[in-house]
């Protein structure tokens, strides 16, 4: 089996229980020696630094960091914010909680220098509900860097002040898409907002505001020890920097994250050189790629370069970076049902086709699944996806769509033993 | 009307109040708070709520309702939480779901007569890599095996 020998920033400190505390930020990693550095530059040097580093957000859309950041308006009468989005809600994606656990500090570092080199002086965690423990870890790292003085009032003795909270969410998928996290951070319904404005321009409390995800901004301390230069080489790809934390899931021999660089690797070496292959030796199935809302992949398509222009150019995302594998005794309507029942539950309602869509969807294919499908029930599917699809206020109406489409068009044989069988062949 | 949320309750509101530019911006530690402390939310705690925010009763309400983890009505001394979205799906984790159904005798959303168990499905709980999982109260369980799972229940007080 393969381990990754080349340089990676995170997860050597991962399941290192004594990694968290500031004295170990200190002698092993960064211990804010980059926030320094940061708080002597330009804010536009910052920005410049981040662009070059081909930094693109780790949560799912891809957005290059730099430009992001570059969007914020210079002179603003209103207060801006930097939110960090630790929501962590698309299924597969399991990264952004060993970050937090095991390396706080590179996280509050990372907000440090977003703050100042976007002009704010107020940052907030948005951290998803259930992760109670990491909401306690993450404050007690916050209290350790504000009695340090990297935190607060005049940090490291210059002009620059900033103060960080965490912020718990409660259970909703919805607030993972920023203007959702926003209306949920301000004490609403976590309803995502019509756009424009975007938060750049009108985002948290009406001032701007960027949204990062939370390995994103723990990456910006490495991109300023040691140049974007650097940064933009330990990938394998063009158009996109650094190392990526792979989170894999489901029927593999070694569940669990790999770092590796931006392209290093195809998925089917993931799979079978990193992982170890299927559970029990079993034939590989499909793969979903990244997170449930990525279209699925069958067994043959799995020898594209795992980085998110690879994986759009095949019609699918890498999203979140998180990899879901299915073995072939899984029942792929089984699969599709469920993934629809998330996205049935998830839909905030404000939009009709995804509120009725998701459930339509769910419904027919529950009864395909149960035995009481339809031979018309397959291109009705398709219909009510397509009515979907890019007809809503935010993502998740797509992300519903997507995985229903693909599923069926790829994995048609399946449906139709279901149907014409009246009943699931894995039964 | 005398309060029922602690003093202790308000201390903590207070310390937050001035990291946010907005009062409302309170209202969800404010329900996670008070939960703590009442283990769910009754009408009269969220206008208790309600009162020291300066919105209405039907304003906390419309909010609570929206998240899944206030809960609106009693749940028991442990409450289980299993995920059983794609991840857990795949390893195991309805196995998981209907052994806890017959050890209790309850359906999904339900809770012991002796109040000591709600058992619920949970979507993703960002523990994928380690799955199945489950929460127990506010602890995440994974790695989750039937026999793993009758060990951590039988050792409940």
């Amino acid at each position: 089996m393969e381990t990754y020998k080349g340089e990676t920033l995170f997860i050597q400190h991962f399941k290192n229980e004594e990694a968290r505390s500031l004295d170990y930020y200190k002698k092993k990693m960064i211990g804010y020696e980059s926030a320094k550095k940061a708080l002597a530059m330009s804010q536009d040097d910052i920005i410049n630094e981040v662009k070059k580093s081909n930094l693109r957000g780790r949560g799912g859309a891809g957005f290059p960091t730099g430009t992001k950041w570059g969007f914020i308006p210079k002179q603003s009468a209103k207060p801006k914010y930097l939110v960090c989005n630790a929501d962590e809600s698309e299924p597969g994606t399991f990264k952004d909680r060993d970050i937090m656990r095991y390396t706080p500090h590179t996280l509050i570092e990372g907000m440090i220098i977003g703050g100042f080199a976007i002009g704010s002086n107020v940052g907030y965690i948005y951290i998803r509900g259930e992760y109670t423990r990491e909401f306690t870890l993450l404050n007690e790292a916050i209290d350790e860097a504000y009695k340090a003085g990297y935190l607060g009032k005049n940090i490291l003795g210059t002009q620059f002040s900033f103060d960080l909270t965490v912020h718990r969410g409660a259970g909703a998928y919805i607030c993972g898409e920023e203007t959702g996290l926003l209306n949920s951070l301000e004490g609403k319904r976590g309803e995502p907002r019509v756009k424009p404005p975007f938060p750049a321009q009108s985002g948290a409390f009406a001032g701007p505001t960027i949204v990062n995800n939370v390995e994103t901004l723990a990456s910006i301390p490495f991109i300023i020890q040691k140049g974007g230069e650097w940064f933009s080489k330990l990938s394998k790809i063009e158009k996109s920097g650094g190392t990526r934390l792979l989170g894999v899931s489901g029927h593999v021999k070694k569940p669990g994250l790999y770092e590796l660089p931006a392209g290093g690797v195809t998925l089917r070496q993931l799979i079978y050189d990193y992982c170890g292959g299927i559970l029990n030796d079993r034939k590989l199935k499909a793969v979903i790629p990244g997170g449930s809302s990525a279209p699925v992949l069958t067994a043959d398509e799995i020898d594209v370069i795992y980085d998110i222009e690879p994986l759009q150019k095949i019609g699918t995302m890498m999203g979140s970076a998180a990899v879901m594998v299915v073995s072939e005794d899984y029942c792929m309507v089984k699969l599709i049902q469920r993934i629809t029942k998330f996205y049935a539950h998830e839909s905030c309602g404000q939009c009709t086709p995804c509120r009725e869509g998701c459930k339509w969807m769910e419904d027919i294919l529950h009864r395909i699944e149960h035995g009481h499908g339809r031979e018309q029930d397959l291109a009705l599917l398709l219909s009510i996806a397509d009515n979907i699809n890019g007809k809503t206020l935010c993502a998740l109406g797509d992300a519903a769509a997507g995985p229903v489409s693909s599923f069926v068009k790829k994995f048609r044989g399946d449906f139709e033993a279901h149907i014409r069988g009246k009943k699931c062949p894995n039964a | 009307m005398a309060k029922l949320l602690s003093e202790n309750f308000y201390k903590e509101m207070g310390k937050l109040e001035p990291r946010y530019p907005s009062k409302v911006a309170l209202l969800l530690p404010a329900l996670h708070e008070a939960q703590k402390e009442t283990g769910w939310l009754p009408p009269e705690i969220m206008e208790e709520i309600g009162t020291y925010i300066g919105i209405h009763p039907a304003q906390v309400r419309e909010v609570a309702s929206f998240y899944t983890m206030y809960n609106l009505k009693p749940v028991g001394k442990y409450h289980l939480k299993i995920c059983t979205n794609v991840a857990c799906c795949l390893r195991g984790s309805e196995e998981l779901v209907d052994h806890c159904k017959k050890k209790f005798g309850i359906e999904l959303g339900e809770t012991t007569p002796d109040k000591k168990f709600t058992l619920m499905e949970e979507e993703c709980l960002g523990a994928c890599g380690t799955a199945p999982a489950m929460m127990l109260n506010d602890d995440y369980h994974e790695n989750l095996t039937v026999q793993g799972l009758d060990k951590i229940l039988d050792g409940l007080k």
